[in-house]
């Protein structure tokens, strides 16, 4: 065969513990209790308002993942600086590297700020893309960019978060290729949705966006 | 091609730097056959063109072939409702009689299922495309960097 053999099993670290999500609901409950509509408390936090602001709680929130280094990064983790957030997979042949190639050139395009943000490329394909795999492919793009990868439950769990489309459609020869949201979701340094990218807004917009999410917080 | 050894350096491996070369069979011209670079593990790639047909009936793009890669197949890409879905062209991509077909980012591509080895930027790519009428059409995809938008890879590269 000349199929290129797949690199080893990365190790994963544990699913979260039916006991965190169960700690969640119990601090959601204590907040629709104090507030008397956690809803409103959530919406009451976001940032001075624009049209994508409405629905800013809706998109983000907490997730465990594995960078293309092994270390665990979180939502977490993550607090501190802004960051543009995609999901897809290393097999794409299109969209993925045209967003990937296009969030590299915003980065330069914005010149001292473009340092003030982190690209993150979340893969919805565990079964294919290790971490090896998504660092070889980051790496192409010619700025740094965090890769994640997760277990099964790790990965539905940032996919709810950000409310990700993905379905695996099998293909010819028993592989398969996978349809997928193809926003970019902007999120402020500490861990707000701003707003969205989507892939037909040209340059400019686009570099407005970043820089609203840059200054934000 | 003229030299000798070019053409056992062809014979030696699927993917060759050669310079990049239009190709054309009966009414069928292919324009700026291109593809993105890949990183080792990534496994498929996509190949990108004009196809022109200059004749008077219409005809069908089915699929290919390639050494470099296991499958070779006709893909479109389209973008609904801010979701991506890529799907197998079913019953060959027609290419209208007195036009073409823009084989581009965000449209239609070849794919290229399974590579043998990653597409590094400046190599070529052999692929033998077969039509309904015009047959086989063998081209060469040249390699762009992965930021590549178009065979000429001058975005972002300023
Ligand atoms: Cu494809």
């Amino acid at each position: 065969m000349d199929v290129i053999d797949p690199p080893p099993p990365a190790p994963q670290p544990p699913a979260p513990s039916p006991l965190g999500r169960l700690r969640l609901a119990l601090w959601a409950l204590v907040l629709i209790a104090a507030f008397g509509g956690g809803a409103l408390y959530f919406a009451s936090r976001q940032k001075p308002p624009g049209a994508a602001d409405a629905y800013a709680s809706a998109y983000g929130g907490s997730f465990a993942m594995t960078n293309q280094a092994g270390r665990t990064v979180t939502d977490k983790s993550l607090h501190g600086r802004p960051y543009a957030i995609f999901f897809g997979f290393t097999r794409c042949p299109d969209v993925c590297p045209t967003t990937l190639n296009r969030m590299a050139q915003l980065r330069k395009k914005l010149g001292a700020d473009g340092d003030k943000f982190d690209i993150v490329f979340v893969s919805v394909d565990p079964e294919h893309d290790k971490r090896e795999d998504i660092g070889r492919y980051v790496e192409l793009f010619g700025t740094p960019i965090i890769g994640l990868t997760g277990t099964d439950a790790q990965i539905e769990r940032i996919v709810k978060a950000f409310r990700i489309y993905y379905a695996k459609v099998p293909i010819e020869g028993g592989d398969y290729t996978i349809d997928h949201t193809a926003s970019i979701f902007l999120i402020d340094r500490e861990g707000s949705f701003v707003t969205t990218i989507d892939h037909q807004e040209g340059d400019d917009v686009a570099a407005e966006k970043l820089k609203r999410a840059i200054t934000q917080a | 091609m003229n030299y000798p050894l070019m053409a056992i350096a062809l014979a030696a491996t699927a993917i060759t730097p050669l310079a990049a070369q239009n190709a054309r069979q009966g009414n069928i011209a292919i324009e700026n056959p291109w593809s993105r670079q890949t990183a080792p593990g990534q496994g498929n790639g996509a190949g990108f063109m004009t196809i022109v047909n200059r004749g008077k009936a219409a005809d069908r793009l089915l699929g290919g072939t390639s050494l470099a890669a296991a499958r070779v197949e006709v893909h479109s890409m389209t973008m609904d409702g801010g979701v991506m879905r890529m799907r197998p062209v079913t019953g060959g991509l027609p290419i209208p009689a007195g036009g073409g077909v823009a084989l581009k980012p965000g449209g239609y591509h070849i794919m290229l299922i399974g590579l043998k080895q990653p597409l590094a930027p400046g190599a070529q790519v052999p692929v033998t495309l077969r039509f309904e009428n015009a047959g086989a059409i063998a081209v060469r995809l040249k390699v762009q960097p992965i930021g590549a938008t178009g065979a000429e890879a001058s975005h972002g590269r300023h």
